[in-house]
């Protein structure tokens, strides 16, 4: 949480100057200072992430990942039969490498979203497929887990 | 055939082995200022009833004795109730510094006491796709580890 309040100080310093004009119009609203810290990278990203169900960003494509880490993610997904997602090379664009970092305070790539919001990586969805949390939370964005079905041909 | 020949070369491949130099990752000798700061930092921020630093660097494509790419094993009770999205920030917190400079790649795995011991295994990690190779911010990481 305080990398959060640290970010969001940062962010208010390098605003500050309109902050202060807003002040001496008396146009002190918390909103206007939540719309001074937001850059347009920023409302990008928040765009690109709630725009789909699944989104990852990763290095290199689902179809030729470029990192053993990112493979893995792609690897899950492509398990339990989820193909349908967004996914974004980081490697492409340095803006979105960093932005996205910022974005969710997550240090690495690569990186996964559910309705926009923040899953985590690789680790994470590893051990969220070996647990079976995947398949529940595939469930509630409305997606069957193809491994459901593996199972029930099993059976 | 084949087993004659193979006990022929066994004796050679022996001697090979004796003579190879220790790679740069199984050298007590070399220094670690990396992994030595994760392993302090973790220890200090988590009191972990078991930790496992382990510097995974050289399954990837950087020069010989870099430390870029890191897996974690941390067990600690204050991960008691904490989901694994929490439990990873925690870690990535402690090591805030370290991941902006000079860790490329952090492999984090955080576990209680009472996980542990039901399943005290280590996943491993997957493995490399060579995407370092073409990264050109890994020389700045590179260098902010050596110094």
């Amino acid at each position: 949480m305080n990398s959060v309040f640290r970010s969001t100080a940062r962010c208010l310093r390098s605003a500050t100057w309109q902050y202060k004009t807003a002040h001496k119009n008396g146009e002190l609203s918390v909103g206007r200072a939540r719309l001074m810290c937001s850059s347009a990278g920023q409302k990008n990203l928040e765009e690109m992430v709630k725009k789909d169900k699944v989104v990852v960003f990763m290095k290199g494509t689902p179809a030729q990942p470029m990192c053993g880490f990112s493979n893995a993610v792609v690897q899950i997904l492509r398990m339990h039969g989820v193909d349908n997602y967004a996914s974004y090379n980081v490697l492409d664009d340095q803006d979105v490498r960093q932005g996205i970092k910022t974005f969710s305070n997550w240090p690495t790539i690569p990186q996964v979203f559910f309705n926009g919001e923040f899953v985590g990586g690789c680790d994470i969805l590893l051990q969220m497929h070996q647990s079976g949390d995947l398949v529940e939370e595939l469930q509630k964005l409305g997606i069957r887990s193809a491994l459901l079905d593996q199972e029930k041909e099993s059976k | 055939m084949l087993s004659s020949a193979l006990r022929c070369l066994r004796p050679i491949s022996s001697t090979l082995v004796l003579s190879r130099p220790l790679a740069h990752h199984m050298d007590p000798s070399v220094p670690r200022p990396v992994e030595t700061t994760i392993r302090t930092k973790l220890s200090k921020a988590l009191n972990p009833e078991h930790l496992e630093v382990i510097n995974e660097s050289h399954m990837h494509a950087v020069p010989p004795g870099s430390e870029s790419h890191f897996k974690v094993l941390v067990v600690s009770p204050q991960f008691e109730g904490l989901s694994l999205l929490q439990r990873h920030r925690l870690v990535n917190e402690t090591l805030k510094e370290e991941l902006s400079t000079c860790i490329h790649a952090l492999s984090i795995q955080a576990k209680t006491p009472q996980q542990w011991s039901s399943n005290p295994s280590l996943a491993k990690s997957p493995p490399c796709m060579g995407g370092s190779r073409h990264d050109h911010t890994m020389a700045e990481k590179l260098k902010a580890g050596r110094d």
